[in-house]
Parts: structure tokens; sequence; C-alpha cells
């Protein structure tokens, strides 16, 4: 199916969930209303035309500086269809809350994991939102752009490891 | 290994420290420790083409009990240093690290919140050996740099890598 029949298909079905849409070098982007996402999923993968059944990837964007938001990304597949939209929902930097889709696609559980540790996107709905990436002990989320890049934890591993050497 | 403690240091134990010297040097038993893309060159190493069996140091075994060279090949993060500090660990003493490559030596180009800037912040390192990754030849020539340090060391006072630790004999 091509992208401008996906898009209207979806359009037709939430006038009021898609807030935008763009395509670009051949590839669709959806924009979608935080509210609507899990049932949108449910749509894109049940419906028999998209048979969205492969999310291939989700993660997060932080768009703080310029747009006040943080963005989750969903990059969904068709395997019987071959073809692919992507998905992109704005959530408030002040208050980063959006539905789990893991209710539709099992693999969104470790990708929600890793965004949640990454930008501290809560989930809400999933089943184990633990950090997956970072050790037990870190503190904030590395991904966000005001987390410096260099914020180890601990500055250096000396103390720990080579306390007692001469 | 026992003998050594009652013999102490004279002309003795300079034959001593010279045949042992050369066993350890001659049969070094390597404990890979491949992170990142240096392993793949690590593994070169050990291939035919270089052939580090010309070396005496072609037994590469995921046993660090039965090992005695540790090379750190790759990019150490801060959640695996915890593992590379307890492999070291159970390797039995004497024993020699190799870090290889820059991530290992100094965390090369990733000065980024999950990577530690140096294995030496976790274990001692003997031999530092640069590039990105090395060739296969480079690990060739830090391994004959470890023999040459094997070379000076005596029976009596194996020195720790490069922590000036005396073990108890």
């Amino acid at each position: 199916m091509d992208n401008e029949t996906i898009a209207s298909l979806v359009k037709n079905n939430f006038p009021e969930a898609i807030t935008g849409s763009a395509i670009f070098r051949n590839e669709l982007t959806l924009i979608v209303k935080k509210e609507y996402i899990t049932e949108v999923a449910g749509f894109l993968k049940g419906n028999k035309e998209l048979d969205f059944d492969f999310l291939s990837d989700l993660c997060g964007v932080d768009r703080v500086e310029t747009d006040g938001v943080f963005e989750v990304v969903y990059h969904l597949y068709s395997i019987y269809k071959n073809h692919r939209v992507r998905l992109k929902v704005a959530v408030a930097s002040n208050d980063p809350r959006i539905s789990t889709v893991t209710g539709v696609w099992n693999t969104a559980n470790w990708h929600e994991r890793e965004t949640y540790d990454m930008y501290g996107i809560k989930f809400d709905g999933h089943p184990d939102l633990r950090k997956i990436l970072t050790p037990d002990d870190f503190e904030g989320h590395p991904l966000r752009k005001d987390y410096p890049v260099d914020g180890r934890q601990p500055a250096t591993l000396r103390e720990i490891y080579r306390k007692d050497e001469a | 290994m026992g003998l050594e403690s009652h013999l102490g240091d004279n002309i003795l134990t300079t034959t001593l420290n010279t045949m042992v010297n050369w066993a350890r040097k001659s049969s070094l038993w390597p404990m890979p420790f491949g992170l990142a893309c240096c392993a793949i060159e690590m593994m070169a190493a050990v291939a035919p083409r270089y052939d580090l069996a010309r070396f005496g140091a072609e037994v590469f075994r995921f046993s660090p009990r039965q090992s005695d060279l540790m090379i750190v090949a790759g990019t150490l993060t801060y959640k695996m240093a915890s593992v590379a500090r307890r492999i070291y660990d159970q390797m039995p003493e004497p024993k020699w690290v190799i870090a290889m490559g820059a991530c290992a030596i100094s965390g090369g180009v990733f000065n980024t919140y999950s990577v530690v800037q140096g294995l030496d912040q976790v274990i001692p390192v003997d031999v530092y050996l640069p590039g990105c990754p090395p060739r296969p030849e480079a690990l060739i020539h830090a391994i004959m740099e470890i023999q040459k340090k094997i070379e000076k060391e005596s029976v009596l006072n194996k020195i720790t890598a490069n922590t000036g630790d005396k073990p108890k004999i």
C-alpha cells in the first residue's frame, strides 16, 4: 500500500488523533496526539489492509529547547505488506508520560524501558518499567540535552577498584 | 612457588630466575577479554596468518583461573568494569595485563557518560597498546614487550603489574 493511501486511511478513521502528516524521501510520518496512541497503534496492527505487525523501533527525542516537549517516535513495518510508517507523539517536558503500547506489540516492553532510562519518559500501564541500560545506581537520564555528555557516575573508578593499592 | 623463600637472594636464585622467567614468557596463557572491534584483531593475531603460536601465547581460553595474561581489547563501559575486575581477581599470580586499543587505554573517542576513561582505573596495566584498532602485528609486539618485562622479574619478588605491590611469598 502506498504512503498516501495509508495516510488517508488512518486520517479517516482518526480525524481527531492525527494532527499532521509528512512524506519525505518516500517515508510517511504521522503526528499523533498523545491521548490516542494506544488506539491508533491497535488500529495500525489490527487493520487487515495495514497489518503493521512489527514495531521495528521505539525511541525518544529531546526537543525541549526548541519546542518544549519530548517526542516519542514509533517505527512500524508490515512484514506481509512490505510497507512502513513512522508515528511521532509529543509529550510535555514537565511531566513526560504516555500510554504504553506493550499490549499491541510485545517488543515495546524493552524499547519503552530504554526510552524511560534514556529520557525519563514514563509509560503508563507498562508491566515492568525499570531501567535497562544504565547501572542500577545511575541517577538521571543521559540522553537528555541537559545531561552533560561526560557525566560519568562516579567521575573515576580508581577509588572503587584500586583504593588499597600503594 | 615455595622453594625460593628458602633460597634467598643469591647466585642460585639468579639461575632459578632465568629458568622460571624463560618458562613463563615462553608459554603465556592469554585470557581474552574482547569488548569491541579490537577483539577481531586479537582473533586475527591467533589465526594462521599472524600465528601467535610462534611466541608461545596461542592458548586463548575464556578461563581466568588457567591464564596469566589478560588482554582487554575494546571499550570498557561502567557496567562492564566490575566484570573486568572480577575476571582479573580470579587469575592466579603471576599475571600481566595488556590494555589493547585507544578505548582500553583512555576511553578513546568516547568521552561519554558510560565509558571508563582508561582500564587502569580498574586494574593495573602492564602494556598500553595504542591503535584504533591496533593491527595484529602490534598485539604481537605488545606480547613481546610483556615477555621482556617477565625477563626482568625475580621469582623472589614478583612485582604485581605497575603497582609496586609485593605479594607475600
